[in-house]
Protein backbone atom coordinates (compact mmCIF):
# COMPACT_ATOMS: atom_id res chain seq x y z
CA UNK A 1 0.00 0.00 0.00
CA UNK A 2 1.57 3.00 -0.98
CA UNK A 3 -0.25 6.90 -2.35
CA UNK A 4 1.36 8.33 -5.75
CA UNK A 5 3.11 11.61 -5.74
CA UNK A 6 -0.40 13.13 -7.25
CA UNK A 7 -2.08 12.06 -4.33
CA UNK A 8 0.41 13.49 -1.97
CA UNK A 9 0.71 16.58 -3.94
CA UNK A 10 -2.98 16.85 -3.64
CA UNK A 11 -3.02 16.57 -0.16
CA UNK A 12 0.05 19.08 -0.03
CA UNK A 13 -2.25 21.67 -1.65
CA UNK A 14 -5.48 20.98 0.63
CA UNK A 15 -2.71 21.58 3.75
CA UNK A 16 -1.75 24.55 1.79
CA UNK A 17 -5.19 25.68 0.92
CA UNK A 18 -6.93 24.80 4.12
CA UNK A 19 -4.70 27.46 5.94
CA UNK A 20 -4.78 30.45 3.33
CA UNK A 21 -8.59 30.15 3.63
CA UNK A 22 -8.26 32.66 7.14
CA UNK A 23 -6.90 35.55 6.13
CA UNK A 24 -7.96 37.76 9.07
CA UNK A 25 -5.99 34.81 11.39
CA UNK A 26 -2.90 35.14 9.04
CA UNK A 27 -2.67 39.19 9.43
CA UNK A 28 -3.67 39.04 13.15
CA UNK A 29 -0.05 36.09 13.18
CA UNK A 30 1.95 38.26 11.16
CA UNK A 31 1.26 41.17 13.64
CA UNK A 32 1.66 39.08 16.82
CA UNK A 33 4.82 38.06 15.35
CA UNK A 34 5.84 41.47 14.39
CA UNK A 35 5.54 42.87 18.05
CA UNK A 36 7.24 39.88 19.73
CA UNK A 37 10.29 40.56 17.26
CA UNK A 38 10.00 43.93 18.34
CA UNK A 39 10.50 43.16 21.85
CA UNK A 40 12.87 40.50 21.85
CA UNK A 41 14.90 42.63 19.06
CA UNK A 42 15.07 44.99 21.65
CA UNK A 43 16.30 42.46 24.49
CA UNK A 44 18.81 41.13 21.99
CA UNK A 45 20.55 44.70 21.18
CA UNK A 46 20.75 45.35 25.43
CA UNK A 47 22.54 42.23 25.56
CA UNK A 48 24.84 42.70 22.38
CA UNK A 49 25.54 46.12 23.77
CA UNK A 50 26.94 44.74 26.63
CA UNK A 51 28.20 41.46 25.80
CA UNK A 52 29.94 42.30 22.04
CA UNK A 53 30.21 39.34 20.22
CA UNK A 54 29.17 36.96 22.62
CA UNK A 55 28.35 33.61 21.70
CA UNK A 56 30.25 34.68 18.41
CA UNK A 57 27.83 37.20 16.79
CA UNK A 58 27.43 40.85 16.46
CA UNK A 59 24.57 42.64 16.99
CA UNK A 60 23.25 42.19 13.45
CA UNK A 61 24.07 38.57 13.47
CA UNK A 62 21.76 38.41 16.59
CA UNK A 63 18.63 40.96 15.51
CA UNK A 64 19.01 38.08 11.96
CA UNK A 65 18.09 35.39 14.55
CA UNK A 66 15.55 37.34 15.85
CA UNK A 67 13.36 37.86 12.53
CA UNK A 68 13.97 34.49 11.20
CA UNK A 69 13.55 32.48 14.18
CA UNK A 70 10.41 34.13 14.78
CA UNK A 71 9.46 33.57 11.27
CA UNK A 72 10.08 29.78 11.54
CA UNK A 73 7.92 29.28 14.22
CA UNK A 74 4.81 28.20 12.52
CA UNK A 75 6.01 26.53 9.56
CA UNK A 76 8.12 24.00 12.16
CA UNK A 77 4.92 23.96 15.07
CA UNK A 78 6.93 25.22 17.78
CA UNK A 79 4.40 26.06 19.71
CA UNK A 80 2.51 22.87 18.95
CA UNK A 81 -0.85 22.30 17.94
CA UNK A 82 -2.54 21.29 14.46
CA UNK A 83 -1.73 17.76 14.30
CA UNK A 84 -1.52 16.96 17.46
CA UNK A 85 -4.73 17.96 19.75
CA UNK A 86 -6.62 17.10 15.92
CA UNK A 87 -4.72 13.61 16.50
CA UNK A 88 -5.70 12.96 20.06
CA UNK A 89 -9.06 13.93 19.13
CA UNK A 90 -9.72 11.33 16.85
CA UNK A 91 -7.86 9.01 18.13
CA UNK A 92 -10.94 9.66 21.59
CA UNK A 93 -14.09 9.75 19.39
CA UNK A 94 -12.80 6.61 17.33
CA UNK A 95 -12.56 8.73 13.68
CA UNK A 96 -9.01 7.54 13.68
CA UNK A 97 -10.09 3.69 12.74
CA UNK A 98 -11.39 6.01 9.21
CA UNK A 99 -8.14 7.10 9.24
CA UNK A 100 -6.14 3.78 9.39
CA UNK A 101 -8.28 2.33 6.86
CA UNK A 102 -7.58 4.22 4.16
CA UNK A 103 -5.47 2.44 1.74
CA UNK A 104 -2.44 5.03 2.10
CA UNK A 105 0.01 5.25 4.84
CA UNK A 106 -1.16 7.36 7.39
CA UNK A 107 2.42 9.21 8.38
CA UNK A 108 2.60 10.13 4.38
CA UNK A 109 -0.54 11.59 4.06
CA UNK A 110 -0.17 13.65 7.52
CA UNK A 111 3.37 14.34 6.36
CA UNK A 112 2.32 16.21 2.89
CA UNK A 113 -0.66 17.63 4.51
CA UNK A 114 1.77 19.60 6.77
CA UNK A 115 4.75 20.32 4.48
CA UNK A 116 1.21 22.12 2.52
CA UNK A 117 0.35 23.90 6.22
CA UNK A 118 4.39 24.76 6.19
CA UNK A 119 4.34 26.22 3.00
CA UNK A 120 1.69 28.01 3.53
CA UNK A 121 3.03 29.96 6.61
CA UNK A 122 6.30 29.99 5.33
CA UNK A 123 4.64 32.37 3.11
CA UNK A 124 2.75 34.54 5.07
CA UNK A 125 3.55 34.34 8.19
CA UNK A 126 7.36 33.68 7.51
CA UNK A 127 8.27 36.19 4.78
CA UNK A 128 5.92 39.48 6.27
CA UNK A 129 7.45 40.07 9.91
CA UNK A 130 11.33 39.24 8.34
CA UNK A 131 10.29 42.06 5.91
CA UNK A 132 9.10 44.36 8.82
CA UNK A 133 12.53 43.59 10.96
CA UNK A 134 14.90 43.75 7.83
CA UNK A 135 13.49 47.63 7.33
CA UNK A 136 13.38 48.64 11.02
CA UNK A 137 16.83 46.75 12.03
CA UNK A 138 20.40 46.26 10.27
CA UNK A 139 20.13 42.54 9.77
CA UNK A 140 22.71 40.38 8.59
CA UNK A 141 22.24 38.69 5.16
CA UNK A 142 24.42 35.44 3.16
CA UNK A 143 25.58 37.21 0.23
CA UNK A 144 26.23 34.45 -1.64
CA UNK A 145 23.31 32.19 -3.53
CA UNK A 146 24.63 28.52 -2.35
CA UNK A 147 24.22 29.70 1.22
CA UNK A 148 20.51 30.84 0.58
CA UNK A 149 20.24 26.86 -1.05
CA UNK A 150 21.53 25.33 1.63
CA UNK A 151 19.36 27.26 3.77
CA UNK A 152 16.31 26.42 1.89
CA UNK A 153 17.60 22.90 2.30
CA UNK A 154 17.40 23.26 6.52
CA UNK A 155 14.85 24.83 6.60
CA UNK A 156 12.55 21.68 4.71
CA UNK A 157 14.54 19.59 7.19
CA UNK A 158 12.99 21.49 10.39
CA UNK A 159 9.69 21.44 9.05
CA UNK A 160 9.78 17.57 8.19
CA UNK A 161 11.19 16.99 11.93
CA UNK A 162 9.04 19.60 13.57
CA UNK A 163 6.01 17.44 12.00
CA UNK A 164 7.66 14.00 13.08
CA UNK A 165 7.95 15.45 16.72
CA UNK A 166 4.33 16.11 16.85
CA UNK A 167 3.41 12.90 14.78
CA UNK A 168 4.70 10.85 17.74
CA UNK A 169 2.93 12.90 20.34
CA UNK A 170 -0.40 12.75 18.33
CA UNK A 171 0.46 8.70 18.29
CA UNK A 172 0.98 9.48 22.13
CA UNK A 173 -3.41 9.30 22.27
CA UNK A 174 -3.18 5.93 21.56
CA UNK A 175 -1.75 4.74 24.68
CA UNK A 176 -2.20 8.06 27.03
CA UNK A 177 -6.26 8.95 27.44
CA UNK A 178 -5.10 12.71 28.23
CA UNK A 179 -2.05 14.22 26.15
CA UNK A 180 -2.70 17.74 27.33
CA UNK A 181 0.55 17.40 29.75
CA UNK A 182 2.68 15.76 27.42
CA UNK A 183 1.70 18.34 25.08
CA UNK A 184 3.05 21.37 27.31
CA UNK A 185 6.09 19.90 28.19
CA UNK A 186 7.06 19.40 24.61
CA UNK A 187 6.06 22.73 23.56
CA UNK A 188 8.24 24.31 26.34
CA UNK A 189 10.86 21.86 25.39
CA UNK A 190 10.61 22.85 21.49
CA UNK A 191 11.17 26.78 22.87
CA UNK A 192 13.74 26.46 25.26
CA UNK A 193 15.86 23.88 23.54
CA UNK A 194 15.19 25.27 19.80
CA UNK A 195 17.15 28.23 20.25
CA UNK A 196 13.96 30.42 20.25
CA UNK A 197 13.80 31.28 23.71
CA UNK A 198 17.63 32.27 23.45
CA UNK A 199 19.86 31.53 20.85
CA UNK A 200 22.01 28.41 21.90
CA UNK A 201 25.87 30.05 21.22
CA UNK A 202 24.59 32.00 24.23
CA UNK A 203 23.91 29.24 26.69
CA UNK A 204 26.45 28.21 29.04
CA UNK A 205 28.09 24.38 28.22
CA UNK A 206 26.36 22.21 29.94
CA UNK A 207 23.36 23.46 28.76
CA UNK A 208 24.20 23.38 25.48
CA UNK A 209 25.66 19.85 25.71
CA UNK A 210 21.84 18.90 26.50
CA UNK A 211 20.68 21.09 23.49
CA UNK A 212 22.88 19.70 21.41
CA UNK A 213 21.91 15.88 22.51
CA UNK A 214 18.15 16.40 21.45
CA UNK A 215 16.13 17.12 18.42
CA UNK A 216 15.25 20.13 19.50
CA UNK A 217 18.19 22.03 17.99
CA UNK A 218 17.32 21.23 14.61
CA UNK A 219 14.23 23.16 14.34
CA UNK A 220 15.90 26.96 14.80
CA UNK A 221 19.60 26.82 15.95
CA UNK A 222 20.54 24.39 13.43
CA UNK A 223 18.75 26.45 9.88
CA UNK A 224 20.12 29.77 11.44
CA UNK A 225 23.83 28.49 12.16
CA UNK A 226 23.66 27.72 8.29
CA UNK A 227 22.08 30.72 7.25
CA UNK A 228 24.92 33.12 9.36
CA UNK A 229 27.96 30.69 9.35
CA UNK A 230 27.73 31.41 5.79
CA UNK A 231 30.11 28.31 4.62
CA UNK A 232 28.86 25.57 1.95
CA UNK A 233 31.58 23.56 2.78
CA UNK A 234 32.41 21.53 4.80
CA UNK A 235 31.34 23.20 7.74
CA UNK A 236 27.65 23.13 6.74
CA UNK A 237 27.66 19.35 5.82
CA UNK A 238 27.37 18.24 9.60
CA UNK A 239 24.82 20.72 10.29
CA UNK A 240 22.69 19.00 7.14
CA UNK A 241 24.02 16.11 8.29
CA UNK A 242 22.13 15.92 11.55
CA UNK A 243 18.91 17.03 10.88
CA UNK A 244 18.66 14.10 7.76
CA UNK A 245 19.60 11.61 10.87
CA UNK A 246 17.07 12.89 13.36
CA UNK A 247 14.34 13.32 10.76
CA UNK A 248 15.31 9.82 9.36
CA UNK A 249 15.05 8.56 13.06
CA UNK A 250 12.42 10.08 14.14
CA UNK A 251 10.37 9.34 11.20
CA UNK A 252 11.22 5.90 11.65
CA UNK A 253 9.89 5.65 14.79
CA UNK A 254 6.87 7.39 13.39
CA UNK A 255 6.27 4.34 11.21
CA UNK A 256 6.65 1.84 13.65
CA UNK A 257 4.47 3.03 16.51
CA UNK A 258 1.75 3.86 13.60
CA UNK A 259 1.97 0.06 12.82
CA UNK A 260 1.97 -0.91 16.55
CA UNK A 261 -1.17 1.54 16.86
CA UNK A 262 -3.11 -0.29 13.95
CA UNK A 263 -2.63 -3.07 16.15
CA UNK A 264 -3.86 -1.89 19.57
CA UNK A 265 -7.49 -0.09 17.60
CA UNK A 266 -10.25 -2.13 18.37
CA UNK A 267 -12.81 -1.27 16.56
CA UNK A 268 -16.47 -1.28 18.24
CA UNK A 269 -18.54 -0.72 15.77
CA UNK A 270 -21.61 1.32 15.90
CA UNK B 1 -22.38 43.21 41.21
CA UNK B 2 -23.04 40.70 43.49
CA UNK B 3 -24.90 38.42 41.85
CA UNK B 4 -22.14 38.26 39.12
CA UNK B 5 -19.73 37.34 41.55
CA UNK B 6 -22.16 35.07 42.71
CA UNK B 7 -22.07 33.59 38.94
CA UNK B 8 -18.68 33.81 38.64
CA UNK B 9 -18.17 31.50 41.98
CA UNK B 10 -20.82 28.68 41.03
CA UNK B 11 -19.98 28.51 37.45
CA UNK B 12 -16.05 28.51 38.70
CA UNK B 13 -16.73 26.17 41.20
CA UNK B 14 -18.23 23.71 39.52
CA UNK B 15 -15.11 23.43 36.92
CA UNK B 16 -12.69 23.43 40.02
CA UNK B 17 -14.86 20.18 41.47
CA UNK B 18 -14.38 18.97 38.22
CA UNK B 19 -10.79 19.23 37.58
CA UNK B 20 -9.83 18.02 41.17
CA UNK B 21 -11.95 14.70 40.43
CA UNK B 22 -9.04 13.87 37.89
CA UNK B 23 -6.06 14.51 40.65
CA UNK B 24 -3.14 12.95 39.16
CA UNK B 25 -3.92 14.89 35.98
CA UNK B 26 -4.87 18.05 37.86
CA UNK B 27 -1.47 17.96 40.03
CA UNK B 28 0.42 17.25 36.67
CA UNK B 29 -0.93 20.02 34.77
CA UNK B 30 -0.36 21.96 37.16
CA UNK B 31 3.20 21.30 38.26
CA UNK B 32 3.98 21.44 34.65
CA UNK B 33 3.05 25.19 33.96
CA UNK B 34 5.14 25.90 37.36
CA UNK B 35 7.91 23.92 35.31
CA UNK B 36 7.36 26.07 31.74
CA UNK B 37 7.14 29.27 33.21
CA UNK B 38 10.23 28.62 35.21
CA UNK B 39 11.83 28.33 32.34
CA UNK B 40 11.33 31.52 31.25
CA UNK B 41 12.91 32.89 33.75
CA UNK B 42 15.73 30.56 33.22
CA UNK B 43 16.35 32.87 30.05
CA UNK B 44 16.75 35.63 32.14
CA UNK B 45 19.40 33.39 34.51
CA UNK B 46 20.82 32.52 31.14
CA UNK B 47 21.61 36.05 30.42
CA UNK B 48 23.02 37.11 33.53
CA UNK B 49 25.50 33.97 33.25
CA UNK B 50 27.05 36.46 30.82
CA UNK B 51 25.98 40.09 32.48
CA UNK B 52 26.34 41.61 36.00
CA UNK B 53 23.43 44.10 34.90
CA UNK B 54 20.39 44.46 32.19
CA UNK B 55 19.53 47.43 30.86
CA UNK B 56 21.26 49.19 34.47
CA UNK B 57 19.10 46.54 36.88
CA UNK B 58 20.73 44.10 38.98
CA UNK B 59 19.41 40.28 38.46
CA UNK B 60 17.23 40.87 41.90
CA UNK B 61 15.96 44.24 40.60
CA UNK B 62 15.07 42.41 37.42
CA UNK B 63 13.70 39.77 39.62
CA UNK B 64 10.88 42.39 40.99
CA UNK B 65 10.42 43.75 38.22
CA UNK B 66 9.83 40.27 36.37
CA UNK B 67 7.83 39.11 38.95
CA UNK B 68 4.92 42.33 39.07
CA UNK B 69 4.31 41.60 35.31
CA UNK B 70 4.05 37.94 35.70
CA UNK B 71 1.83 37.83 38.87
CA UNK B 72 -0.10 40.49 36.98
CA UNK B 73 -0.92 38.16 33.82
CA UNK B 74 -1.20 35.65 35.96
CA UNK B 75 -3.66 36.27 37.54
CA UNK B 76 -6.08 38.31 34.72
CA UNK B 77 -5.16 35.24 32.68
CA UNK B 78 -6.58 32.65 36.00
CA UNK B 79 -9.57 35.04 36.08
CA UNK B 80 -10.88 36.03 32.62
CA UNK B 81 -8.36 34.45 30.40
CA UNK B 82 -10.94 32.09 28.65
CA UNK B 83 -12.27 35.29 26.81
CA UNK B 84 -9.83 34.14 24.52
CA UNK B 85 -12.42 31.73 23.33
CA UNK B 86 -14.97 34.39 22.10
CA UNK B 87 -14.21 33.81 18.56
CA UNK B 88 -14.66 30.09 18.96
CA UNK B 89 -17.81 30.61 20.87
CA UNK B 90 -18.98 33.19 17.99
CA UNK B 91 -18.58 30.42 15.17
CA UNK B 92 -20.24 27.61 16.84
CA UNK B 93 -23.34 29.62 18.35
CA UNK B 94 -22.53 28.83 21.71
CA UNK B 95 -22.35 32.43 22.37
CA UNK B 96 -25.96 32.95 21.51
CA UNK B 97 -27.49 30.71 24.45
CA UNK B 98 -25.25 32.71 26.83
CA UNK B 99 -26.98 35.97 26.21
CA UNK B 100 -30.23 34.62 27.43
CA UNK B 101 -29.27 32.98 30.48
CA UNK B 102 -29.57 35.36 33.65
CA UNK B 103 -25.52 36.04 34.67
CA UNK B 104 -23.90 38.58 32.58
CA UNK B 105 -22.30 37.50 29.51
CA UNK B 106 -18.37 38.32 30.36
CA UNK B 107 -19.08 36.33 33.55
CA UNK B 108 -20.34 33.03 32.03
CA UNK B 109 -17.47 33.18 29.47
CA UNK B 110 -14.54 33.95 31.52
CA UNK B 111 -16.14 31.43 34.28
CA UNK B 112 -17.32 28.30 32.51
CA UNK B 113 -13.91 26.06 31.49
CA UNK B 114 -12.05 28.02 34.30
CA UNK B 115 -8.76 26.36 34.93
CA UNK B 116 -7.54 26.46 38.16
CA UNK B 117 -4.07 24.78 37.35
CA UNK B 118 -3.25 28.41 35.91
CA UNK B 119 -2.50 29.35 39.27
CA UNK B 120 1.17 27.58 38.16
CA UNK B 121 1.95 30.95 36.70
CA UNK B 122 0.82 33.41 39.55
CA UNK B 123 3.07 30.82 41.70
CA UNK B 124 5.93 30.76 39.49
CA UNK B 125 5.69 34.74 39.71
CA UNK B 126 5.39 35.14 43.59
CA UNK B 127 8.44 33.11 44.18
CA UNK B 128 10.72 35.02 41.70
CA UNK B 129 9.25 38.01 43.30
CA UNK B 130 9.53 36.90 46.79
CA UNK B 131 13.64 36.08 45.50
CA UNK B 132 13.48 39.85 44.00
CA UNK B 133 12.57 41.35 46.88
CA UNK B 134 14.15 39.91 49.70
CA UNK B 135 17.55 40.03 47.98
CA UNK B 136 17.42 43.36 45.57
CA UNK B 137 18.11 45.11 49.05
CA UNK B 138 15.25 47.69 49.15
CA UNK B 139 14.62 50.13 52.20
CA UNK B 140 11.30 49.42 52.66
CA UNK B 141 9.08 52.13 53.99
CA UNK B 142 4.99 51.79 54.30
CA UNK B 143 4.39 54.13 51.18
CA UNK B 144 6.63 51.27 49.11
CA UNK B 145 4.86 48.35 50.59
CA UNK B 146 1.47 50.53 49.67
CA UNK B 147 2.65 50.73 45.72
CA UNK B 148 3.96 47.20 45.27
CA UNK B 149 0.37 45.54 46.99
CA UNK B 150 -1.54 48.51 44.91
CA UNK B 151 0.56 47.21 41.53
CA UNK B 152 -0.12 43.68 41.62
CA UNK B 153 -3.89 44.50 41.61
CA UNK B 154 -3.61 47.19 39.58
CA UNK B 155 -1.48 45.13 36.94
CA UNK B 156 -3.75 42.65 37.48
CA UNK B 157 -7.07 44.60 36.33
CA UNK B 158 -5.19 46.33 33.52
CA UNK B 159 -3.97 42.83 32.03
CA UNK B 160 -8.09 41.68 33.06
CA UNK B 161 -8.97 44.97 31.15
CA UNK B 162 -6.67 43.73 28.19
CA UNK B 163 -8.37 40.06 28.26
CA UNK B 164 -11.96 41.62 27.96
CA UNK B 165 -10.84 44.42 24.91
CA UNK B 166 -8.95 41.28 23.07
CA UNK B 167 -12.66 39.48 23.88
CA UNK B 168 -14.75 42.59 22.37
CA UNK B 169 -12.34 42.54 19.30
CA UNK B 170 -13.02 39.15 18.48
CA UNK B 171 -16.58 39.11 18.55
CA UNK B 172 -15.94 41.90 15.75
CA UNK B 173 -12.84 39.85 13.77
CA UNK B 174 -13.63 36.65 14.27
CA UNK B 175 -10.89 34.49 13.52
CA UNK B 176 -7.98 37.47 14.90
CA UNK B 177 -7.87 36.30 17.96
CA UNK B 178 -4.15 36.29 17.73
CA UNK B 179 -3.96 40.08 17.94
CA UNK B 180 -4.80 39.80 21.37
CA UNK B 181 -1.76 37.58 22.12
CA UNK B 182 0.25 40.27 21.20
CA UNK B 183 -1.04 42.48 24.03
CA UNK B 184 -1.56 39.84 26.29
CA UNK B 185 1.65 37.82 26.39
CA UNK B 186 3.56 40.58 24.28
CA UNK B 187 2.56 42.94 27.18
CA UNK B 188 3.92 40.83 29.32
CA UNK B 189 7.21 39.97 27.73
CA UNK B 190 7.86 43.60 27.37
CA UNK B 191 7.60 44.44 31.19
CA UNK B 192 9.84 41.44 32.27
CA UNK B 193 12.52 43.49 31.53
CA UNK B 194 13.64 47.13 32.62
CA UNK B 195 11.86 49.70 30.10
CA UNK B 196 15.83 51.37 29.89
CA UNK B 197 16.60 48.69 26.87
CA UNK B 198 13.67 49.53 24.80
CA UNK B 199 14.03 53.50 22.26
CA UNK B 200 12.78 56.52 24.72
CA UNK B 201 9.89 56.91 22.07
CA UNK B 202 8.89 53.40 22.70
CA UNK B 203 8.80 54.10 26.46
CA UNK B 204 6.73 57.12 25.97
CA UNK B 205 4.27 55.64 23.82
CA UNK B 206 3.80 53.04 26.53
CA UNK B 207 3.39 55.80 28.93
CA UNK B 208 0.96 58.17 27.03
CA UNK B 209 -0.62 56.46 24.06
CA UNK B 210 -0.82 52.51 25.26
CA UNK B 211 -0.04 52.84 29.01
CA UNK B 212 1.07 49.84 29.68
CA UNK B 213 4.36 51.24 31.51
CA UNK B 214 2.19 51.46 34.19
CA UNK B 215 1.22 47.76 34.63
CA UNK B 216 4.96 47.39 36.49
CA UNK B 217 7.38 49.53 34.96
CA UNK B 218 6.61 52.93 37.43
CA UNK B 219 5.35 51.36 39.99
CA UNK B 220 8.64 48.99 39.99
CA UNK B 221 10.60 52.00 40.11
CA UNK B 222 9.21 53.13 43.13
CA UNK B 223 9.33 49.95 45.14
CA UNK B 224 13.20 49.60 43.87
CA UNK B 225 13.74 53.53 44.76
CA UNK B 226 15.12 54.67 41.60
CA UNK B 227 15.18 57.82 39.62
CA UNK B 228 13.39 57.64 36.09
CA UNK B 229 16.03 56.42 33.88
CA UNK B 230 14.38 58.62 31.35
CA UNK B 231 13.85 62.19 33.45
CA UNK B 232 10.12 61.46 33.46
CA UNK B 233 8.35 63.26 36.39
CA UNK B 234 7.93 61.28 39.85
CA UNK B 235 4.29 60.90 40.14
CA UNK B 236 3.72 59.00 37.06
CA UNK B 237 5.09 55.78 39.81
CA UNK B 238 2.28 56.94 41.72
CA UNK B 239 -0.69 57.25 38.76
CA UNK B 240 -1.17 53.18 38.17
CA UNK B 241 -4.76 53.62 40.27
CA UNK B 242 -6.02 56.01 37.90
CA UNK B 243 -4.78 54.82 34.41
CA UNK B 244 -5.98 51.04 35.71
CA UNK B 245 -9.52 52.91 36.43
CA UNK B 246 -8.85 54.44 32.70
CA UNK B 247 -8.22 50.85 31.32
CA UNK B 248 -11.40 49.61 32.84
CA UNK B 249 -13.79 52.40 31.74
CA UNK B 250 -12.85 51.81 28.14
CA UNK B 251 -12.80 48.13 28.38
CA UNK B 252 -16.37 47.81 29.95
CA UNK B 253 -17.13 50.12 26.91
CA UNK B 254 -16.11 47.89 24.17
CA UNK B 255 -17.69 45.05 25.57
CA UNK B 256 -20.89 46.65 26.10
CA UNK B 257 -20.42 47.90 22.15
CA UNK B 258 -19.53 44.59 21.18
CA UNK B 259 -22.42 43.10 22.49
CA UNK B 260 -24.87 45.48 20.90
CA UNK B 261 -23.22 44.99 17.74
CA UNK B 262 -23.31 41.18 17.90
CA UNK B 263 -25.34 39.41 15.55
CA UNK B 264 -25.44 35.94 15.84
CA UNK B 265 -24.04 33.41 13.43
CA UNK B 266 -27.05 31.67 13.23
CA UNK B 267 -26.21 27.87 13.50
Amino acid sequence: MSGSPTLYGAVATRGFRRYATYRSATVAGIFTNTVFGVIIAYTYLALWHARPNLGGYGAAQALTFVWVSQSLIMPVGLFGGGIVEEYAERVRSGAVAVDLHRPVPLLGIRLAEDLGRAAYHLLSRGVAPTVVGALAFTLAWPRTAPTWGLFAASVLLAVVIGFAIRYLLGLLAFWVIDTTGFAALLTISQIFFSGMALPLVVFPSGLRALSDALPFRCLVQVPLDVLLREDTGAAALPLIGVQVLWAAALLGVGGALTRAAVHKVVVQGG
Amino acid sequence: MGDALRGYRIIAGSWIRASLTYRASFVTLTLTSVLITFLDFAIILVMFSHLTAFGGFSLSSIAVIYGMSGFSLGMADLLLGNTELVGRRVRDGSLDSMLVRPVPTLVQLAADHFALRRMGRVVQAVGVLGWGVATAGIGWTPARVAVLAGALVTGSVIFCSIFVMGGAFQVFAGDASEVANAFTYGGNTLGQYPFTIYPADLVKALTFILPMAFINWYPALYVLGRPDPFGFPEWLQWASPVVTAGFVVVAGCSWRAAIRRYRSTGS
